[in-house]
């Protein structure tokens, strides 16, 4: 363990906490995890091609990437009027509206998924108005991208909110006294300075959606190749002891996933390299 | 003397009204967040326990006090007594060995740790079914031995283990890194053991980030469906977890009874976030002290 070791020191219990750091999270994660690539590696090349370019796995892909990013820049542009009138107007209920932004992330997904669905269904306290103009919700791929913005809800206020209470009063001052207008000093002053946080937080929702399963089902109505998402399509050759194409489609999953989760590295580290520069 | 303090008033006036915006925009801004808000949040809160109430107080109870509902809430607490307390081991472990030393490979082992909250739930309960499952290559040894990890309960655990691995060593390794090590060190060069460094110099100091993450954990190993789902075979009385018990009642239109135990997880999501609220407010305090000391 000294080894790897890049200072010593004088606290104990480095070998002991690594060690096991390292012992719990292969056995738990990492090995299970690589039993998806073990499993895939298995199968001939045409194989997987014809499990991952089936219309039915194409048809799911899009729902659930189309969703998924409608909801993130649907929670995008909300998300941010929610965190700039958190973190700047004072007004009765402010800290239970804070604290309960957090909600979709607490709830379980089930408890949403059931609770959408009676709100949104046509007899429901929102889809009985929506239904006379024609709009249907539950049951139709319009529920899915419901539960996948409302479960997208925390994260850009929680990228955004931070950045925006660390700003510099003094900037959007200046930029006043100078002659801009309120618009010019936010566009000019305050958009750039939120951007990273911004697109962090819209991706993060992006990715929290793609791989959503619990509150979606409920109120998709799941039909082959028009509401059925692609977890719920893994879900669906599980039970069928289809496990070749559960594992295909877990794979494309889990390497988007972490292609997004990458990228989401990227984008902090980004917003966190200009905050040091200030 | 009044003179002067009513420039100031006015000065700071000025000053606010350089970085507000007109009430009108103000109003329209809030007005938009609070209806957004409404959409997603209040009203699906208020139609919970709305639904579960449908019927009056006595069905209310009865939708959580039957043997299928009580053995899914048992079930739910077994999970969370074995996968919460393996999680925090494991989050102060890892917040200890990534916080307090430098080591090749840290940045990587940081964001490694993230990783289960990348995965869909779906799949964090299929690789368990490809280790385990009937048709893996370790199913006939398991099958022969009589061991059911699949579709009973060392499964559910799992899932729910994996599902949780990152709420509290993300909660601890920020805290513990910018809190650094000289204390520790002043502790261990005047001679206290190790174990006596960690619960007299490093626990009082992690106290609520701790507390907070393994509330976090528990909301999150209580209310887990995916991963669950998949792993659990939906067995009543047996296999069923809260969540799984919510979906079965919903599936067979048994709406009350599904809010009804809906509503205590509910619960469980909004003392959670009492909690989260709570101690931010605890450990904004303790650092002020710390910083005024």
């Amino acid at each position: 363990m000294h080894l790897v070791l890049k200072q010593p020191s004088v606290l104990p219990g480095f070998g002991l906490t690594l060690g096991f750091t390292l012992f719990y999270f292969s056995l738990i994660v990492l090995i299970p995890l690589s039993g998806l690539f073990v499993k895939t590696s298995s199968m001939s090349w045409e194989q997987f091609w014809d499990i991952v370019t089936n219309p039915r796995a194409i048809a799911s892909y899009q729902l659930t990437f189309g969703a998924s990013l409608a909801g993130a820049l649907i929670n995008g542009v909300f998300g941010s009027i929610i965190a700039w009138v958190l973190v700047r107007y004072r007004f009765p209920g402010r800290s239970l509206v804070d604290a309960l932004v957090d909600l979709p992330f607490a709830l379980p997904t089930a408890v949403a998924g059931i609770t959408l669905t009676s709100i949104y269904a046509s007899n429901g306290w929102i889809g009985r108005y929506l239904e006379p103009l024609g709009i249907k919700v539950a049951f139709t791929p319009l529920g899915v991208l419901v539960a996948l913005t409302f479960i997208g809800l925390p994260f850009v206020v929680r990228t955004v909110q931070p950045v925006l209470q660390d700003l510099d009063k003094e900037v959007e001052e200046a930029a006043t006294t100078l002659g801009a207008n309120r618009w010019q000093t936010f566009r000019a002053v305050i958009v750039p300075e939120l951007w990273p946080a911004l697109l962090t937080g819209i991706a993060m929702a992006f990715a929290r959606a793609v791989g959503e399963y619990g509150s979606v089902i409920f109120i998709a109505g799941n039909m082959p190749m028009k509401s059925e998402i692609t977890p719920l399509l893994i879900m669906t050759k599980l039970e069928q002891y289809d496990y070749a194409g559960a594992t295909t489609l877990g794979v494309v999953m889990l390497v988007t996933s972490f292609v997004l989760a990458l990228m989401i590295n990227i984008l902090q580290w980004w917003s966190g390299a200009r905050h040091m520069n200030q | 003397m009044n003179s002067v303090t009513i420039a100031t008033d006015t000065d700071l006036q000025w000053k606010d009204s350089l970085t507000t915006e007109s009430s009108l925009v103000r109003w329209v801004l809030i007005g938009t967040a609070f209806l957004y808000l409404t959409l997603f949040l209040f009203v699906p809160l208020i139609a919970i326990f709305t639904e579960a109430l449908k019927h009056g107080l006595s069905s209310y109870v009865d939708s959580f006090l039957n043997d299928d509902a009580l053995a899914a809430i048992r079930l739910t607490l077994l999970v969370a007594a074995v996968a919460v307390p393996m999680n925090a081991l494991f989050g102060v472990a890892a917040a200890w060995a990534i916080a307090k030393f430098e080591f090749v490979g840290k940045q990587a082992l940081i964001t490694l740790i993230d990783m289960p909250l990348a995965v869909s739930p779906v799949i964090s309960g299929l690789i368990y079914v490809l280790l385990f499952g009937a048709q893996s290559w370790l199913g006939p040894w398991l099958a022969e031995h009589d061991i059911k990890i699949i579709f009973a309960l060392p499964g559910i655990v799992l899932a729910t283990i994996f599902v949780t691995v990152p709420f509290v060593a993300r909660e601890l390794i920020p805290l513990m890194q910018s809190q650094g090590r000289e204390e520790e060190e002043a502790a261990i060069t005047l001679g206290a053991s190790g174990w006596q460094t960690f619960t007299r110099v490093t626990l009082p100091n992690i106290k609520w980030s701790l507390l907070y993450g393994v509330i976090l954990c528990n909301a999150r190993a209580m209310g887990e469906f995916g991963a669950v789902s998949v792993v659990s075979g939906h067995i009543r009385g047996l296999t069923n977890t809260m969540p799984l018990h919510v979906e079965i009642l919903y599936n067979e239109y048994n709406a009350v009874s599904a809010f009804g135990v809906a509503s205590l997880l509910t619960l469980l999501a909004i003392v959670t976030l009492s909690a989260k609220a709570l101690i931010e407010r605890k450990a904004a305090s303790h650092n002020r002290r710390n910083i005024q000391a």
